[in-house]
């Protein structure tokens, strides 16, 4: 069928296009056009968004890779900005366990990651079920819930009205205590910098897998809990084998996120430490490495941390995002494998087949 | 097989909502003393912010001379340095077109994906998942150095261009997923009709999805306001610093203003914890819409 509106669309259009328009109409309906058509609608859609993520996103990204492999004239120089900048021991320092050293800014994502995401985590998990039959809960979930909210950077200012030492509560309290070891400004003494900022971030993210959490726990039956009452299990037996699996998709959305986050980590340092990553940088983290670099305009090197720091958190999105792109094309062929029987099964009162006999 | 019960069943089911066990007793209060120990950060800086330094300098918990006074507010609102009178301004500046304008793109592009069947749609649908992994820290130098050769360093526009850039990828997603849900028939009957597929996406379209965009619209401006990393990078100039700025910027070099700080911290959160407030449902529907169902 040709376009009804071809022949009038030509003339209020410069006489170029429309003998394109023309050819155009002229082709007919062959598939291929049917097809680029249906192209050009769709992508008539994202026109807008594509122009902005091409120049704001795709392109500065591929600039920062190129930009870490060339030196500051020019010159392709390999992996030797990529050497010096993760051998160095700002990144990764091996001798901070013999002297007291800093660890460097990527053990220190590291030791972040390994320390506050099962916290975070399992206390989430925890105050979610224990929130399941409060009277008031979703009051407790938002007061929880207010460190998600509040930028980030004033989370590390509020962090210093808890660990630093004339205001803060922390050295206080371990002060009225008798331990005179956390009875310090922890805001300035390189042992208790990063644990305290961890905790502060324990703080501020569990109420993301809270809130997470609880979301997935109303998704679980109620008769699956009932049931498993009426057999007699204990709570920690309905904890292991039911609500823990059943919660599992929703714990990989929270681990994947929760890493995300750690792994950007930037506000909260500098809102609680300052741009140097507190004393001699002993939490200090990559992406604020980065912005050092950037601020003194070492744009290579800067490149090459942001780089790294999206391959982790490349690795960890796949992960994730897997999820999102293949459940709906997986899932069913699985399952049809898995119950095919039920398609098989024959009629009710009908014979079942003689073969197995045999 | 459990017992049996002998002894009046009928009595025990009438009675067992009025009988309160101890242990739910026991749950409750931990549960609410969780909730209000989670609130003892947030105390500390509003006592200090409401309260003379002179009071609170040696623990803000000390409550023996307590008088209130908005002093410490109305100092950090005309902070000679940055005052948060205009960085509150300029937050809502960026906060607001950058919350707009990828609103509706992201939308346009998630409808494409969600209605069109083209054998490029999964392709660019991966891709652009991909982009809602990347790092800020990846873009910083390339976009500081493109904003620089446009002259838009220290320029509000910059900020918001770059803001709404990185929103529409997460915004695609959420929107797709949602126009999923939407009835395909009422699209039909107007595709019949002889409209545009223009004209259905804004007429029809997009009214019918207004509480997916409260969602997106809470989520994005608080995204924006709470953002400091992006602004770090293209804001230079102390004429048009953000509100989360200024708060490091609060911050002495030796001698700490606490109850500046405290009173910064407070007028930079208020806005986006009053969003919260006001609009949670919206927020939380977002959150756990683009988490959970995917």
């Amino acid at each position: 069928m040709r376009d009804p509106g071809g022949g009038r669309r030509s003339r209020l259009i410069p006489s170029f296009l429309g003998a394109i328009l023309r050819l155009w109409n002229s082709i007919g309906n062959y598939p291929w056009r049917k097809w680029l058509r249906s192209q050009a609608r769709f992508l008539s859609f994202l026109l807008p968004a594509a122009i902005l993520l091409i120049v704001l996103v795709v392109y500065p990204v591929v600039a920062t890779l190129s930009l870490s492999v060339v030196d500051p004239q020019g010159r392709f120089v390999g992996f030797q900005n990529y050497q010096r900048v993760i051998g160095s021991p700002e990144t990764v320092n091996p001798g901070c366990l013999q002297n007291e050293s800093p660890c460097g800014t990527l053990i220190n994502n590291l030791i972040w990651i390994a320390i506050h995401l099962p916290l975070t985590l399992f206390t989430g998990l925890f105050i979610a079920i224990l929130l399941q039959n409060v009277r008031g809960g979703s009051v407790v979930k938002s007061l929880i819930f207010l460190g998600m909210v509040t930028p980030l950077i004033v989370i590390g200012v509020i962090l210093r009205f808890i660990l630093e030492a004339p205001i803060g509560l922390a050295p206080a309290f371990f002060g009225w205590l008798g331990i005179k070891s956390l009875a310090v400004n922890w805001l300035v003494t390189p042992s208790t910098l990063l644990p305290g900022l961890i905790l502060g971030t324990v703080w501020s993210w569990t109420g993301f897998s809270m809130i997470v959490y609880s979301a997935g726990l109303t998704t679980i039956p109620k008769d699956y809990f009932e049931a498993a009452r009426v057999d007699g299990a204990t709570e920690w037996q309905i904890f292991r084998k039911l609500t823990w699996p059943l919660l599992r998709p929703v714990t990989l959305v929270i681990v994947t996120m929760t890493l995300l986050w750690e792994l950007k980590l930037f506000d909260i340092v500098i809102g609680a430490a300052g741009s140097q990553g507190g004393v001699g940088g002993a939490a200090d983290v990559l992406a604020l490495q980065m912005y050092r670099f950037f601020f003194i305009i070492d744009y290579n090197s800067a490149a090459v941390v942001a780089t790294v720091l999206t391959i982790f958190t490349l690795v960890v999105a796949v992960a994730l995002f897997r999820r999102f792109l293949n459940l709906p094309r997986r899932k069913r062929p699985a399952r049809s494998r898995r119950f095919g029987w039920t398609r098989r099964r024959r009629p009710a009162g009908s014979e079942p087949p003689a073969q197995d006999a045999a | 097989m459990s017992e049996p019960r002998k002894d009046r069943p009928g009595f025990q089911r009438r009675f067992r909502s009025f009988r309160v066990r101890p242990k739910t007793i026991i749950i409750n209060v931990v549960a609410w003393a969780i909730g209000l120990a989670w609130l003892v950060p947030f105390v500390g800086v509003a006592m200090t912010a409401s309260r003379p330094l002179y009071q609170t300098s040696f623990g803000w918990w000390n409550l023996s001379p307590f008088t209130v006074t908005l002093n410490n507010f109305i100092a950090a609102w005309n902070y000679p340095g940055c005052p948060l009178s205009l960085g509150q301004r300029d937050s809502f500046f960026v906060a607001l077109p950058a919350t707009i304008m990828p609103m509706l793109i992201g939308a346009l592009a998630g409808y494409g994906f969600a209605r069109f069947q083209t054998r490029t749609r999964n392709f660019i649908f991966v891709a652009v998942v991909l982009f809602m992994a990347v790092p800020q820290m990846m873009v910083a130098v390339p976009v500081y150095n493109l904003m620089v050769k446009l002259g838009l360093i220290s320029n509000l526009l910059s900020l918001i261009l770059l803001h709404s850039a990185w929103g529409i990828p997460w915004i695609i997603l959420f929107m797709r997923n949602f126009f999923r849900t939407l009835p395909t028939e009422v699209e039909e009957a107007a595709r019949v009709d002889g409209a545009s597929d223009f004209k259905i996406f804004y007429k029809i379209v997009l009214p019918m999805s207004l509480p997916a965009m409260a969602a997106i619209v809470v989520f994005q401006f608080m995204w924006v306001w709470n953002d400091f990393f992006f602004a770090q990078v293209l804001i230079q100039s102390p004429n048009w610093y953000l509100s989360t700025q200024c708060v490091p910027r609060l911050v002495g070099q030796f001698v700490r203003p606490f109850d500046l700080l405290s009173a910064g911290a407070i007028l930079t959160m208020f806005v986006p914890i009053a969003l919260y407030v006001v609009l949670q449902r919206f927020y939380i529907r977002g959150l756990v819409g683009w988490t959970i169902k995917g």
